[in-house]
Formats: structure tokens, sequence, C-alpha cells
């Protein structure tokens, strides 16, 4: 049990940042925390990496109390905070030098040299942190919350503010990592949880309000399938009517209809049975399968 | 705590801090010492270096208040304290990490004035006719003093994440420190109290210590100011937890 929490609950003032939540992270998992603004992200994590304690309800990462344990928990956890702060009057090497030298790692030079092969921060390692550009920056955020090799990473909104390539391969990059470690970490990206996590959590408010494999999630919560077809000529009103006693239909365009209804197979043999039926031809027909997106929209409202 | 001062002295280096620090306190020394008529060494008469014992603790207000504002509050206007307290190292390796490190820069400024020291000690008549034990002494003192005024402004600069607003801060305790208590003891005002009030000032135990004299208790009075302003530094790091 890489990370586990119970009835975590931290209040600022009268407000519940994060309202009593548990759950449980296996080790090899690469879970999305996922929620609007304000939905109470950054505490929890804040909360684990030992940065505030909660008001009450207990947080364990390897099975250590991160109130009781905390310096040895902050050895074992790789923390990346939301917007990456970094020294900008330090060059690239330096800063790795000095956070390697924190946790008393033998052979400092050799890790950071690593990292940097790791993060494809090559080219700018002669650098100074100030002058590099926000994904080379991200970076070294990366490259500094690993460089201890921890078991646990945390990442808060690790690819905010890059460009769509950069997205990409920092993507990637986490996907390398997680096969071997625990990675957490929180977006309001749906694609990106789609793309990287074996886990999603949707916490809206301060509680989590859906927990699950993307797939799963997405079977659980889409209620109607959305069948588009597209026939060769625009049905008459008689020929909308009889197809309307059928689904819910909604025209789209022209020729395009859209059919909403429970079970897709039978939406599907429906439509084509009636094409035959009007001596239509059916030039397109496709599911639209409720995607993360509407989910995240459904549990956040 | 090691990596953190390394850290520090690093930056302090880099960003020019120390060494304008260092220039500037020397610069002003050298010109009241040496060239400056009414407080010049050479006029004086007597082979001393009082003036500089005088003077330093003066400097050393603004200086000090410069190096140590942006220890803290740097990092925590730019995030970097979330960095560092995330990492397993305790509050007390962090403070005393940045505390040492200023210190250390505090006393490299110190250690070039001691060709003062030699130059009076060759110009002396007969050669080395000066009071070398009062001259020790007050460098103890001066170097206690500057410990005492940079945990001061670690105290400022961890109050607030506004470099200026630490700054002035800094300045105004370790002015407040330094001679408020003094003024305050010669009014006469308080009777019976008077002593103490004095007592309560560095600059009471600073001029003891000058004289040569190494009195225990005022050693006891600098070391308990350092982890006065030390403790509540840490009180304060710690609010987060709050």
């Amino acid at each position: 049990m890489s990370i586990r929490v119970e009835n975590l609950i931290k209040k600022y003032g009268k407000q519940n940042a994060v309202n009593d939540i548990s759950f449980t992270i296996n080790s090899g998992e690469i879970v999305g925390f996922l929620g609007p603004n304000g939905a109470g992200k950054t505490t929890t994590m804040k909360m684990l990496t030992c940065f505030i304690p909660p008001t009450s309800g207990r947080a364990f990462i390897n099975d250590l109390d991160v109130e009781a344990n905390a310096i040895e928990v902050r050895r074992q956890i790789g923390y990346l905070p939301e917007h990456n702060p970094l020294y900008t009057d330090m060059y690239v090497k330096e800063y790795l030098q000095f956070i390697a030298s924190i946790y008393h790692l033998p052979n400092t030079s050799k890790r950071v040299s690593e990292m940097i092969e790791l993060t494809g921060l090559q080219v700018e390692q002669k650098k100074k942190i100030g002058q590099l550009s926000k994904g080379y920056r991200q970076r070294v955020g990366l490259a500094q919350a690993m460089i201890h090799n921890p078991s646990v990473l945390i990442l808060d909104e690790p690819t905010s503010g890059l460009d769509p390539n950069q997205i990409v391969e920092i993507r990637n990059l986490i996907i390398t990592i997680g096969k071997e470690k625990t990675v957490m970490l929180s977006t309001h990206i749906m694609q990106e949880v789609e793309a990287m996590c074996t886990r999603v959590m949707i916490v809206n408010k301060g509680s989590i309000v859906a927990d699950g494999k993307p797939q799963e999630l997405k079977q659980k919560f889409s209620a109607d399938v959305l069948l588009v077809v597209k026939f060769n000529n625009e049905l008459n009103p008689a020929q909308l009517k009889e197809l309307g006693q059928q689904a819910e239909i909604t025209t789209a365009n022209k020729n395009e209809y859209h059919l909403k209804g429970k079970d897709e197979e039978a939406l599907k043999s429906m439509a084509f049975n009636f094409a035959v039926k009007n001596q239509l031809m059916l030039s397109e027909m496709k599911v639209i399968e409720n995607s993360l997106e509407d989910i995240f929209k459904n549990v956040t409202r | 705590m090691f990596s953190i001062l390394k850290k520090e002295i690093r930056s302090y280096l880099s960003s020019l801090i120390a060494i304008i620090t260092i220039v500037v306190f020397l610069v002003a020394n050298g010109l009241f010492l040496w060239v400056f008529k009414e407080t010049n060494i050479l006029d004086a008469g007597y082979a001393n270096i009082d003036p500089l014992f005088d003077l330093a603790p003066l400097i050393f207000i603004f200086l000090i208040s410069a190096i140590t504002m942006r220890s803290f509050s740097e990092e925590k206007k730019s995030g970097t304290f979330e960095i560092l307290t995330t990492k397993p190292l305790t509050d007390m390796d962090i403070i005393m990490g940045k505390y040492f490190a200023g210190l250390i820069i505090v006393i490299f400024s110190i250690l070039p004035t001691f060709i003062y020291f030699y130059t009076v000690y060759k110009l002396g008549l007969p050669e080395g006719n000066l009071d070398t034990g009062a001259i020790w002494g007050s460098y103890m003192g001066l170097i206690l003093l500057s410990a005492g005024y940079v945990a001061i402004g670690l105290f400022s600069s961890i109050v607030t994440d506004n470099q200026i607003v630490s700054f002035i801060l800094g300045m105004f305790l370790c002015f407040f420190f330094y001679s408020t208590f003094d003024y305050l003891g010669s009014f006469s005002f308080f009777k019976d109290t008077d002593f103490f009030i004095e007592w309560m000032g560095i600059s009471y135990h600073y001029r003891n210590i000058s004289k040569g004299v190494i009195d225990s208790r005022d050693i006891v009075y600098f070391l308990s100011l350092i982890g006065l302003f030390l403790w509540l530094t840490k009180i304060i790091f710690s609010s987060r937890k709050w």
C-alpha cells in the first residue's frame, strides 16, 4: 500500500477544503486526481507531503504516518508543487546538486547527470534556471522530484502551461516512471488522465465523487448511448415520426440524426431496419461514447 | 543543515550581496577611521582602534538587515519554501543553515579589519604599545553582537514575504536592542529599574566585553538573545502547521 488516507479533513476557518476523504493507492498505479479549481486537490497533496497537517484524519505513505514520521516520509516521496517553484538564480546542475545533497545521495554528480539525461535537459544544463522556458523548468522540477529515486511521486499539475509537444513528452516521461513507481498527479485536463492514468479519482468540493479505472467510470456514468446516423436523403415528417416512436431523436444536420437510447445494439439494429424498410441508404452510423469530460461535467456540477 | 548552509553561502556570493556588504562595510570603516577628520585614528593621539568598535555596531544595523532580509522572505514569495519544507530536513536544519551562512558572511567582513589592528600595532610608540586584551575582547564582542543581529534579522525575514518590510523591521529591531534601552536608562525616569533597563540592551554588554573583561554574564546575555530570536523564528516557521 503506497498511499493510504483515512478520513482526512482539512479546515480553513469554517470552510472544509478537504472533507472526510479516504482512499488507498497501491504501488505501481498512476492515479489521476481530477477536479475543478478549488476542489481540494492541492490541499490533499500538501497534507500527503507533510507541508501542512490535516485538521483530523490520518494519511500514510508506505505505511508511515505523515505526521509522526514526517522526515522519513519526505525521504520516500518526490514532490512537484503547484506552479513548480524554483531558485531562478541557480544553475540547473547546481540546483540538482543542492537537492541531491539534501538527500545525502552517494555519487551526486553521476545521479545529477542521469537525471539530466532522463528529463532531456542536456542542451540546457549549463544555463541558469531563470533563463529556461517553461517546459524546461517543468523538467527541472520533475528531475528535482525524482533525483532520490522515490517510491512515491506526487505531482501537482505536472503539465500545466506546456505546449502540446512538451505535454506529450512529459506524459511519456511520467508513464515510463510510473512503471516502477506509484504516481499520483493532479490535473483538470481530461485527455491527460485518459492518456496516462490507470485510475481516476474525481474530487469536488473536498469529497471524492468518482473513483475507478477510466474505462469503468465511462461505463458506470454513461447512462445513455448516442448514435449518429446519416441517410442519403432527408427524412419526411412521417418517417421522422415513425423513427421518433422508437427512440429519442434530434435532428443534427440536414441528413444527420442523433438517436438516444439505453442499449447500443438495439439502437443500431433499429436504425438499420428502419433504413431497409424505407429504402434509404445508411451512409454513416457511429456511436458517440460518453467521454470522461462529460462524466466530469456531470459529477462535479 | 550543511547543504542549506552551502547553498546559502553560494547564493550570497553569486548574487553579490556578500561582496557588496563586505565592500561597503570596509569602505565606510576605512573612511571614518583613516580619512575623516573627526573620527580619525591617526590624529587621535592614542594607539587604539576604538572608533572601529563604536562604528561597526551602527553600520551592521543596516548591513546585517540587508544580508538577512531575503533569507526567508524570498523563499516564501517564490514558493521555494514549499520545496525546502517537503524535503527531509527538520525546521531547525533550515533555520540553522541560514543562520550560520549569514554569520559566516558577517565574520568575513570583520576579518580584514585585522589590518587596522596590525597597522596601529606597528604605528604605536614604542611599537606594539596598545591594549591588545581590550582589542581581542572588542572583536569577540563584535562577533557576538553580529551573531545577535543575524538572529534578529532572520526573525524579521520569516514574519513577512516582503523583503523591504523585513529589512526595515530588522533595522528597527537591531537598533531597538542596541541602543534604545541605553537611552531609556539614561533618562533616570524609572529610578531603581534604570540599571535593569540598561542591562537589557545590547550596548551595555557590548561595552563590558570591549573592555577586555570577558564576563560569563555577558556571554550568557548574548547567547540568550540569539536563542530567543531563533526560537521565535522557529515558532513562526512552524506556523504553517497551525
